[in-house]
Parts: structure tokens; C-alpha cells; sequence
């Protein structure tokens, strides 16, 4: 015979089973709350427990530069700080071939000068870029600068200099690292372009290394002088009024030929971040880029001569706002992921970031990627821009450094409530700049604290930004990596809007072991070697890095690609695939050194 | 005597929908499409576990419960509703918010009527109690206007022949007037048009066209009378209204931004609420007739 239970009974065990999902719910969420926004102190034990720590000595090394936006055409002024939001970069190089590496910063007011701070490697910076001629780009009705990158455009041995701007790019050809030439003129770069990303990569293997520019607000805008306001994007999600990408081919002496109608590059998008790499050991870089308003791009590259768009089935994903975009080998396997930031906001937005990792099972060739940012802990950046994959411990993973804030105006008033009202709205209302509602001097996701986590190789970061001492609050824009003072760790510098540089010295567990690898072309391979993939194989690992000239929101790292070693001596060999798919290796080279290695021109 | 013509019964149709399930439909038919042409759902995958697991929670429980299969036409347009509504990064919340959805009405029940809307309450308590893991539907379809057109209109027509217009009509036509209100007061400098375009947004948006056709229609949580809905629509319109204004000069932002499902989690019940003791007052013995007493 069946029991029978009492209704009341049935009731009690409904009612408790409701209350155990309301209970389980805030344990749940317990896994996704983070301190409140605000300054904290490093942890005194932070090299001991995570292995290192960092420590801004940006004004003691006499870097005092602070960023400054954009004042733009006054029809936008209720909502300036929404529009000129970036302009903030880094880019890393040693233009005087010195032994020390030298950072170029950008900014962004009109008739403001561009910044470039010569390494002397005592922990002195010295600025040099008004000497040199490469500071004053932001003149008034030329445009102002929106980032920079180096790389040896005429092969010449010298790395010259690219800067992308809101309005007019200007390209400078390095004369042998004492002075600069403008070439702007007749270099034949777009007339007019609101870039926020370019990337230097050699598209056709031809041993030059070309250029590609995307653009954020249309082209046709001259965002100074407006004739109407409808310059905003018709959707958040699926804007359709993006601009087009530009693809210039590199003809040598400084000129260069608009090909991307002919090999097929034809999206208009809102990019924010573009990044070239060989994905598919072809010897010809793919593209990925990342967009705001809309899907990611993945373009395949077909032997230099065209590209096709497999977006749709290589990364699978709703749109987001896609801000950053770098690749790096997490899992130690050789196998290239790519981080996308994007914004999280609690109970507001929560567009995670993407953490593209090749799928189990790609056959050679194949471009299949899925999002682990979730299970790996990458997810929740807050208002996401620039990140960095990094070994900022030498432990032998790749961690990740990512700078994060919007808007940082009054902290205790936030524009968050008018934002998302309105940003839902029809495209129709979305699109006209006046139709929305003024910042009024409020912070929208401002004050962020920054997050740097570490791998434990296993497929699980662990986020210990504010314990390693990465404690400033400001509006992080560009983040790049580099070896300041040629110690074998990563340093890492920051590039804030409206806010100023910060240098973050690292300071590494002793007993750690490190190999930095620096390529260069010689005959079939441009000068830079950009494109370049280094493999480091050692105690039975092996690693993957991509030398990029541009990656990452508005960055370009150290040229020189840095490994750790965790605590071992023995690298066993350094596998080059040079730009046009050339294989060299290198065996047992020496540890807690740079190796210098040159295209091999004998076959 | 026979009558020379006999009335045969009316031949049975060979397919009909039951009317309850008309809803469900189209909010499907809305979702599919949506999906299709915009891919409106971060993850099908994980819309289809809340459909799947609504579906599977209202029969367990239903029979646990009352001893038989319930009708689905409610689990159905609440996973359905949970699934697009509620976005997360993480899967639980799928799972969980048909759950609460569906156990709320058998939980928090008054002289057996349930007084909240399921997926309303659902959708509503996360965001209060997992804020740091749960938002709600917040982008656009695509934000061109023919498909909100056709979707306002289809769902106006369905929402016509089901006898509730009269509840989303108030309910907009509300919504614009409380718009206008706000706008006026307003401390935007903005032109008084574009601060009242700014407050309509969101009625533009994706979120109001489910809420509006198919959450604040939900026959079992609203009051009986017509006359009696309508004041409810005009009270939730009204209660977002305040939130909406109050909300961010409170520091209240989230309050404000999910306004709508906050206004209608506080009015609906407590105008059930108000009902059922009307009810009761109603049927409570009259003044005079002494009630006959209780067996000791």
C-alpha cells in the first residue's frame, strides 16, 4: 500500500525546498563578489605568497606625464566625456638601439605633445620626443592622437614610428634613432580616419611590413566640426553604421597602397583592437579583431592575396563590447588563445570577457575557438579595456594584467541609471548624440580596481591584483609589458585617461629563471620580425608566443619576447617560424639571458 | 412528434489550440525569430535548460501536490520568460529562476489563489539576492523598427483576443504619461522633447515588449475585474514611475534600472492581496444574523 503524506506535509517540503533556492542562490553569488571598489594596500607578503609585486616609480624615474582628452565640437558637450573616452596608449621600443628599452605615450588634447621618455637605464627617464620631432602630431584640424605604434617600416635597421589619431595619421621614418622625418604627405595613408587600433603585420609575406588601420566612429566624421549629431552607433549590440578598415601595403620607400578592397577586407565595424598572428602555420598572418557594438572578425588569410571573414563559426558569440584583444599560449601547449575584454557591471551589464581557446580535436588548419573566460576566472574585469597575457612571476604561465574604469568624475553620482534607460532604446534615438542624457559630471563604472591574475597552469587563474600592489583607481586605457631595466622580469606600464602614467616596477621571487628571446629579419623576413612565433620548449613544456606590433588596447609590448622558467636552468630549444613559415631552432640556449637571434638567410 | 429538422452537433474541428497555450506560442514564435535573425540569446543552450527545467519542475510538483499533471501553458511561458529575461554568465541562475518561478506558486498562496507573477517574483528576487551574478535582458533586438513594430502588433492583436488590451493599454499609455512627468522634472538641460525621448526608451527596448504583452497580462496574478486590472496596470505604471525617479537620486541604480520588474513584483500582490479580502469581507456573514456556534 502506498503511504500517503499529509498535504501539509507536501507543503512543508515545498516550502523548505523554495527557501533552500533562495539560500543556495546568495551562496552562489558569494563566488562572484568582489571588495567595493576603492584603494586598498598591497599584501607585505605578496612576493612569499603570489611571487611578486609591483610598485609604481613612475615620478621617481621622472615620468610625469598626465593624459588629456579631446574637446570636441560643442554639440557634443553634455556628453564629452562619454565621446572622448581613449586616447590614452603606450608604445614600447628602443628607437636608439641603446640596450634600453624607451616608452612613447600619446595624448590627446588638441595642440598637446606626444610624449617619448628615453630609458637611461640608471631608473631615469629623460623626454626626448620634441628633440626628436615626433611630439607635436595633435595640432588643431589635424586630429588628435588616439595611439602609436614602432616597427622598422623601410627595413633600414631603425624602427620608425606610426601615429593614429582621431583625423590624420602620420607616419615618422626614423633616421637612425637622432631624429625623425614625417612622411605623412606622401606616404598615401587614408585622408581622414577615426583609428582606435592599427597593427603592423606582413599580410603578403613579402618581407615589408604593411599596415592595418580600423576605424570607431565613421570615417566621413570630422569630430571637431559636425554637421549633425547622428554619429553614434545605431545598436549596442548589432550597430550597422561602423566604418571601414584600411589595409596598406607596403611599396618600400616609405609609400604605401590602399588594398583592402582588393584583398577583400570589407566589414565596416566599430574595432577597437586588432591583432595579426600566423594561427594556421600557413607563413601569412590571420586577423582577429575586436569590436565594439558587434561581433568579433576573424579573418583568414589565403596565401597573402585575399582574406575571408569565418568570425561566425570561429568564435560563436553574442555580441559584446569588445575592447581589447591578445593572444597567449595558457595552457602551455602551443596553442594560441585570445582574450577579449568587454564590461561587467553588477546587476547591470555583464558582458564578460571572452577567452577564445582553440577547440580539442581542430584539425591543422582549422579555426575553432570556445569561451572558458568563465571556468579559467578571467570573466569579470569590470569595465574592461586594455589586458596583457604575461609571465609577471617567472613561475613558467602566462598571467594576464588588465587595466579597467570608464569614467571616473564624482564618486558618489553615477550617470549608470541614465546610461542603461537609454542605451536599450530604438537605433533611431540611440544614434543622434544630443538625444542623450548629459554625464553631468558623474562616473559611470569609475574608480575600478585594476586585476591582475596568475596562472596555476592548470586551466584556473587567481585574481591578485590589489595583494601584488596594482592598487591605483584610475581610468586604465592601454596596459603594455616590458623589461625596464633588463632584469628578467615583466614591468608593466599604464596609460590612463585623463590621468597619469604609472610605471609598476616589478619585483620577482628570487630563485626564478627566465629566457628572453629578440628576433630579427634579415632577407626574406622584414627587419622587425613582426609575425614572428617563438616556441620555448623546456622541462617537458613548451610555450608559444607571437611577436605582435600592436597588441592589445592601444599597446605594443617589449619587442623582446620574455619566458619564465619557474626554477628551471635547462631550456632544451627555441623554435622560430619566421614570418613566411621558415622554421630555425636553436638548442639549449643559455638561461636568465636575451637571446639574440637572426634570420637564417643560407636555406 | 419529431420535428422535421434536427439539430446535428456541430462536427468536431480536427485540430484546435487550447486558448491558454496561444501565449506560449508566441512568445516562442517571438523568440525563435528573435534568435534567427539577431541572436538575441547569449546561449540557446542554457534558455532551453530553463524552458526544460520549468517544464519538469511544474509536473513533479503539480503531482506531488495535487496528485496530477497540471496544465503547462504556465511553466511554459515562465521558462520561456526566465530564459530571455535573466542573463548571467553563469548556469545556475537558468536553472534555479524556473524553480523559484514555479515553487512560488505553491508557496506563497492566499485562499488558493498564488498572488505573484512566477516569473516576475523569479526574475525579481535574483536580482536582489544574486546581484553579482544575475542582470536581466538589457540589449536590443537588432533595434531596427519593423520588427518592434511587428512584434508590438502581433502581440497587441493576441493580447486583444485574449480580453486583456484593456491591461497593456493602460499600462503603456501610463508609461508615457509618467514619462512626461519625469521629463518635466527632470534637472537634464536638455530640450523638454529630448529629455521626454529619454525617458521612453526603454519602452522601445525588448524587455517591455515581454513584460507588457506577457507578464503583466498573466491572468492568474491579476485581479479579477476589468475595472479592477486596469487600476492595477495604472499602479505598477505609476510605482515604476517612482522608482524610476527616485531610484538614482538615491543611489539607487539597479533599483531603478529594473525598475518595471520591481514595481511589479510590490503592486500586483498587493492589489491580490486587497481583493481577497474584499472577497472575504464580501462573503463574511451580515450585521444581524449571529453565526451559529462552533461545536466546543
Amino acid at each position: 500500500m502506498t503511504p500517503v503524506i499529509p498535504p501539509k506535509w507536501k507543503q512543508a517540503v515545498v516550502t523548505l525546498a523554495f527557501i533552500g533556492l533562495l539560500w543556495g542562490s546568495v551562496e552562489l553569488n558569494k563566488k562572484n563578489v568582489r571588495s567595493a571598489n576603492g584603494p586598498t594596500k598591497a599584501d607585505p607578503q605578496a612576493v612569499e605568497r603570489y611571487g611578486f609585486k609591483l610598485e609604481d616609480v613612475a615620478k621617481a624615474s621622472g615620468i610625469d606625464f598626465v593624459h588629456q582628452p579631446p574637446k570636441l565640437d560643442p554639440k557634443l558637450a553634455p556628453i564629452q566625456e562619454r565621446i572622448a573616452d581613449m586616447g590614452a596608449a603606450i608604445a614600447v621600443c628602443d628607437f636608439d638601439k641603446d640596450g634600453w628599452q624607451d616608452l612613447y605615450f600619446t595624448n590627446s588634447f588638441e595642440d598637446s605633445k606626444n610624449v617619448l621618455y628615453r630609458n637611461l637605464g640608471d631608473g631615469k627617464f629623460e623626454e626626448v620626443a620634441g628633440k626628436l620631432g615626433i611630439a607635436d602630431v595633435n595640432k588643431t584640424g589635424t586630429g588628435v592622437s588616439m595611439g602609436a605604434l614602432w616597427g622598422d617600416i623601410n627595413n633600414d635597421g631603425w624602427d620608425d614610428l606610426l601615429v593614429y589619431k582621431w583625423g590624420v595619421t602620420q607616419l615618422f621614418i626614423s633616421n637612425q634613432g637622432k631624429s625623425f622625418t614625417d612622411v605623412t604627405a606622401t606616404a598615401n595613408l587614408p585622408k581622414w580616419m577615426n583609428t582606435n587600433t592599427a597593427s603592423l603585420l606582413d599580410y603578403d609575406s613579402d618581407g615589408n611590413v604593411d599596415i592595418l588601420m580600423c576605424g570607431y566612429f565613421n570615417e566621413k566624421i570630422d569630430l571637431w566640426n559636425l554637421t549633425s549629431t547622428d554619429i553614434m552607433p545605431d545598436s549596442l549590440e548589432y550597430a550597422t553604421n561602423g566604418t571601414p578598415k584600411h589595409l596598406l601595403r607596403n611599396l618600400g620607400g616609405g609609400k604605401f597602397e590602399d588594398v583592402t578592397e582588393k584583398v577583400g577586407l570589407l566589414k565596416n565595424a566599430w574595432t577597437l583592437a586588432s591583432i595579426a598572428a600566423d594561427l594556421r602555420g600557413t607563413g601569412y598572418p590571420d586577423i582577429f579583431l575586436a569590436n565594439d557594438y558587434g561581433k568579433a572578425e576573424m579573418w583568414r588569410n589565403d596565401g597573402g592575396k585575399r582574406f575571408t571573414d569565418i568570425g561566425k563559426e570561429a568564435v560563436t558569440q553574442q555580441p559584446k563590447s569588445g575592447m581589447n584583444a591578445v593572444m597567449g599560449d595558457i595552457y602551455n601547449d602551443g596553442r594560441l588563445s585570445i582574450q577579449v575584454s568587454n564590461i561587467w557591471e553588477d546587476n547591470l551589464l555583464q558582458q564578460g570577457n571572452n577567452v577564445w581557446v582553440p577547440k580539442d580535436g581542430n584539425k591543422p588548419g582549422q579555426l575553432l575557438y570556445e569561451n572558458q573566460a568563465n571556468a579559467l576566472g578571467l570573466e569579470n574585469g569590470g569595465w574592461s579595456f586594455g589586458a596583457q597575457f604575461g609571465d609577471l612571476n617567472n613561475d613558467g604561465t602566462q598571467d594576464m594584467y588588465l587595466v579597467n574604469g570608464y569614467i571616473s568624475l564624482d564618486q558618489k553620482l553615477s550617470y549608470w541609471y541614465d546610461y542603461a534607460k537609454f542605451s536599450v532604446g530604438n537605433g533611431t534615438l540611440i544614434r543622434k548624440a544630443e538625444n542623450w542624457p548629459a554625464v553631468r559630471g558623474r562616473s559611470l563604472s569609475g574608480y575600478q580596481q585594476k586585476r591582475v591574475w596568475t596562472n596555476d597552469g592548470a586551466g584556473r587563474f587567481q585574481e591578485v591584483g590589489q595583494a601584488i600592489g596594482a592598487t591605483d583607481l584610475y581610468d586604465g586605457r592601454a596596459v603594455a609589458l616590458v623589461d625596464l631595466w633588463n632584469r628578467g622580469v615583466l614591468d608593466v606600464v599604464t596609460a590612463n585617461q585623463r590621468g597619469p602614467v604609472l610605471v609598476y616596477k616589478n619585483t620577482v621571487k628570487p630563485g626564478r629563471h627566465w629566457i628572453k628571446v629578440n628576433v630579427t629579419g634579415s632577407s626574406k623576413v622584414n627587419r622587425s620580425a613582426i609575425g614572428a612565433m617563438v616556441t620555448v620548449h623546456w622541462a617537458g613544456m613548451k610555450q608559444t608566443q607571437v611577436l605582435s606590433a600592436g597588441t592589445g588596447f592601444c599597446a605594443q609590448n617589449d619587442h623582446r619576447l620574455h619566458f619564465g622558467l619557474g626554477e628551471t636552468v635547462n631550456v632544451d630549444k627555441i623554435e622560430i617560424r619566421w614570418p613566411g613559415g621558415k622554421l630555425q631552432t636553436l638548442v639549449n640556449p643559455k638561461v636568465d639571458s636575451t637571446v639574440e637571434v637572426v634570420e637564417r638567410t643560407a636555406s | 412528434m419529431t420535428p422535421a429538422i434536427t439539430m446535428s452537433p456541430a462536427p468536431p474541428r480536427k485540430f484546435q489550440i487550447d486558448t491558454r497555450f496561444v501565449g506560449p506560442i508566441l512568445i516562442s514564435a517571438i523568440l525563435v525569430i528573435g534568435h534567427l535573425f539577431f541572436g538575441i540569446l547569449e546561449d540557446w543552450r542554457k534558455t532551453v535548460a530553463c524552458f526544460s527545467t520549468s517544464i519538469i519542475i511544474e509536473m513533479a510538483i503539480g503531482y506531488f501536490i495535487v496528485g496530477r499533471l497540471p496544465h503547462l501553458a504556465s511553466a511554459w511561458v515562465g521558462g520561456i520568460s526566465c530564459g530571455i529575461l535573466v542573463r548571467s554568465p553563469e548556469w545556475w541562475p537558468y536553472l534555479v529562476a524556473p524553480c523559484i518561478a514555479i515553487l512560488s506558486k505553491y508557496v506563497i498562496r492566499l485562499h488558493g489563489r498564488h498572488l505573484w507573477n512566477p516569473s516576475n517574483f523569479a526574475v525579481a528576487a535574483l536580482l536582489l539576492i544574486a546581484p553579482q551574478t544575475v542582470a536581466s535582458l538589457s540589449i536590443q533586438w537588432g533595434n531596427h523598427v519593423l520588427p518592434m513594430m511587428i512584434i508590438w502588433l502581433f502581440g497587441g492583436v493576441i493580447v486583444y483576443r485574449l480580453n486583456r488590451f484593456h491591461i497593456s493599454g493602460t499600462y503603456v499609455l501610463f508609461f508615457f504619461l509618467f514619462a512626461a512627468l519625469r521629463a518635466l522634472l527632470s534637472d537634464d538641460v536638455s530640450p523638454l522633447l529630448i529629455r521626454f525621448q529619454q525617458e521612453i526608451a526603454p519602452i522601445t527596448g525588448p524587455m517591455y515588449q515581454l513584460f507588457v504583452l506577457f507578464m503583466i497580462t498573466d491572468p492568474k496574478t491579476t485581479m479579477h475585474s476589468k475595472k479592477g486590472q486596469t487600476i492595477v496596470a495604472f499602479l505598477v505604471a505609476g510605482m515604476e514611475c517612482v522608482l524610476r525617479y527616485f531610484g538614482p537620486r538615491m543611489g539607487l541604480d539597479h533599483i531603478a534600472t529594473h525598475a518595471p520588474y520591481y514595481a511589479l513584483t510590490i503592486m500586483g500582490p498587493s492589489s491580490n492581496l486587497l481583493e481577497i479580502l474584499w472577497n472575504r469581507k464580501a462573503k463574511a456573514p451580515t450585521a444581524g444574523i449571529t453565526p451559529t456556534p462552533a461545536v466546543a
